[in-house]
């Protein structure tokens, strides 16, 4: 062992790095492929058109597109009342007005618009985990 | 470097009166800098310093993607704002939040899964790389620069009037070293924590600042609206009695209502600083339940200023505010006015934390897109020449951003009026970026030319706008100080005070309009691919093991 030549210190081929060296000689671990070495290894079409995808995808576009255009109008609302109807706007409810009311409201809007995609998103996981699933052999 | 910056500090601060606000500040700056130093032996490796390895958990980057939108901006200028012009203040409130929605339902999970450091990542996805790349990357610098000059000045200024010992000019290079040190040493993971401390720091004084605003109410939210209905202020010798809770004060024209707040809503999903903090996370999931946390922590803020901005016009009246050094100094003099001299002391320290924490956030936005989208991708096409040059590319970038923004922000001086940097930030970001990102995201047929000619346009015309409007263009009365004037003395050629309203419709009309003009089966050939990683998650980036 003691004849053993003084060890090299430049970084080995193949070390444990994320940024790839070149010519390295084994192959790199599931964490360092980047997307485009990864793309030849799946079949994306079949999966796209699989009928469980686009069953996903029908179920992502019928909650938020509507979720979307629902939250702008609502948005979009404080803003024109508040131009073009400032008398409806000003007008007392207690100490506050219509104005902040409406602007308050906002909030709550915002939480529980969040808190419906969450909920409605964690039944999407479940399906795509179910659809990948059935891709991996 | 590291003691030299604390040595500058201590040293300027010495004849300073505040003695508590400097503890606390360079307590503040200690506990970063200790984060800095452990986040430096961690941040070998791209995807290490660029997305601090992807293993940020859906809390921490909740904290740090809050900590990241309430800049200065938000905490000072808009308690200013609402102290001085009352209700269409909050409106930024309200549409700082709800702006969330479009993150959280249309932007973040697919960028989380087909994108690896940058928002051009998607963009690029499938599209022609290099064209698409160097356009982004133009867009994500104008941004983060703009904005990053608007916190520097802010810095200064804040610093001058808080801290007297501090010089403008110290403190702003005292700011640019620091933010040069957390991004360079300890890239995305240093930020990312630096954000977090702040965003508790934040969170905890503006709780105790409006607990003690309402405990001058008695806890009564009437007595607390019904104090807001009369307040007096002086214009030039008249006595003006207004309702703080009326629409109108700042905004005449409904069109600039509507303008500010697609902005707003728009240009919350295009910054590229907030994008990048997806791609600390593992995953999707996580990146979803990151947003949810950012929304309840942002929105609880927002809610808050209703009581430090209408408090802070309620208590100590546009007079004395509009007198002591303006709407930034609001929330800082409220503090004082409820809390006594420790409070103010504290609330100033997390004003500056904040502002460290937001240009830190910016340079490495800045840094990662030039190093990622064009060094690497541009030039070298997507291949990079030694193993860690990215990142040493990214790190020089950081150093020479930082330098720009400390020489720009001592050039324009602490009375530079440029409050309208950050606004042009979200006209962009909602001109510019937005579109793009959702036609690549969404639409089949977008290519290339769509989104080169959506860039181009929403980022030449939110800023031609800007140029020709108010903000710029206004003929000030003689009495306004010469540093603090608009730039050109003219009568604005666009009315309003945003140019959201025409820019976000022309930069997507111009994405439409490039991708009808040409074809490209590539780009909708891969189409395909990305609907499946983008809606499944599948290939996507990975966090890196320890």
């Amino acid at each position: 062992m003691s004849s053993q030549t003084p060890r090299d210190f430049t970084p080995e081929s193949g070390a444990p790095t994320d940024v790839a060296p070149t010519g390295r000689t084994v192959p790199k671990p599931a964490h360092e492929l980047t997307a485009d070495e990864e793309r030849g290894a799946i079949d994306w079409d079949a999966i796209a058109a699989d009928v469980d995808f686009k069953k996903l995808l029908a179920a992502k576009s019928a909650f938020i597109v509507p979720m979307t255009i629902f939250f702008l109008l609502y948005f979009f609302a404080l803003p024109v009342l508040v131009g073009w109807c400032p008398g409806l706007m000003k007008t007392k409810v207690g100490n506050v007005n219509i104005a902040y009311l409406f602007a308050f409201s906002q909030f709550f809007m915002a939480w529980i618009v969040a808190g419906l995609y969450v909920r409605k998103a964690a039944g999407w996981d479940k399906a795509s985990a179910e659809l990948l699933a059935k891709f991996k052999k | 470097m590291l003691a030299s910056t604390l040595l500058l500090i201590a040293d300027s601060a010495a004849p300073a009166t505040n003695p508590a606000a400097i503890t606390m500040f360079v307590g503040f700056v200690a506990a970063t800098l200790v984060i800095t130093y452990f986040s430096a032996r961690k941040s070998s490796g791209s995807s290490a310093y660029f997305a601090a390895g992807r293993r940020i958990t859906g809390w921490q980057n909740g904290l740090a993607v809050a900590g990241d939108y309430m800049s200065a901006a938000s905490f000072l200028g808009i308690a200013g704002m609402i102290a001085l012009s009352g209700y269409d203040g909050f409106l930024y409130s309200v549409g700082f939040l709800v702006a969330y929605l479009t993150v959280l339902m249309l932007v973040a999970e697919p960028l989380r899964n087909a994108g690896k450091y940058t928002m051009a990542d998607v963009l690029a996805y499938r599209l022609s790389p290099r064209p698409v790349r160097a356009a982004a990357a133009v867009s994500t610098i104008t941004v983060s620069t703009f904005y990053m000059i608007a916190q520097m000045v802010g810095a200064g200024g804040l610093v001058k009037v808080l801290l007297p010992g501090i010089s403008y000019e110290v403190a702003v290079i005292g700011v640019g070293i620091l933010m040069i040190v957390y991004v360079v040493f300890g890239g995305m993971l240093a930020t990312t924590w630096v954000q977090i401390v702040k965003a508790l720091l934040l969170m905890s004084g503006s709780v105790f600042l409006s607990v003690l605003v309402m405990a001058k109410f008695h806890f009564s939210i009437g007595e607390f609206f019904g104090s807001l209905s009369h307040i007096t202020s002086h214009k030039g010798g008249a006595v003006i009695t207004a309702d703080f809770m009326t629409p109108g004060m700042k905004f005449k024209n409904p069109l600039d209502f509507i303008s500010l707040c697609m902005a707003l809503v728009f240009g919350t999903a295009g910054l590229p600083h907030i994008l990048i903090r997806f791609y600390t996370v593992p995953d999707a999931k996580t990146a979803r339940s990151s947003v949810v946390w950012a929304m309840v922590l942002i929105g609880v803020f927002y809610v808050m200023t209703t009581f430090f901005g209408f408090g802070a016009a309620s208590l100590l009246g546009p007079d004395y505010i509009g007198k002591n050094g303006g709407g930034n100094m609001a929330a800082p003099l409220l503090a004082r006015e409820v809390g006594g001299n420790i409070f103010f002391a504290f609330i100033s320290a997390v004003a500056f934390a904040t502002i460290l924490a937001v240009v830190a956030g910016l340079t490495i936005s800045a840094s990662s897109s030039f190093a990622h989208d064009f060094f690497t991708n541009v030039i070298h096409h997507g291949k990079e020449q030694k193993p860690g040059e990215e990142v040493r590319v990214a790190r020089i970038t950081a150093f020479v951003v930082g330098a720009v923004s400390i020489c720009l922000a001592i050039g324009l001086g602490p009375n530079a009026n440029v409050a309208f940097l950050v606004g042009l930030a979200f006209a962009v970001a909602a001109s510019a970026n937005l579109p793009v990102i959702l036609f690549s995201i969404f639409w089949k047929r977008f290519n290339t030319a769509g989104a080169v000619a959506g860039l181009v346009v929403g980022l030449i015309s939110s800023i031609g706008l800007i140029l020709i409007s108010p903000t710029i263009m206004t003929v000030d009365a003689a009495t306004v100080l010469p540093a603090a004037r608009h730039l050109v003395q003219h009568a604005p050629i666009f009315s309003l005070a945003n140019p959201g309203i025409i820019s976000i419709p022309l930069g997507f009309i111009a994405a439409i309009i490039g991708t009808l003009c040409s074809s490209e089966p590539s780009a909708e050939a891969r189409f395909t691919e990305l609907a499946v990683r983008a809606n499944t998650g599948l290939g996507a980036e990975k966090a890196t093991s320890h």
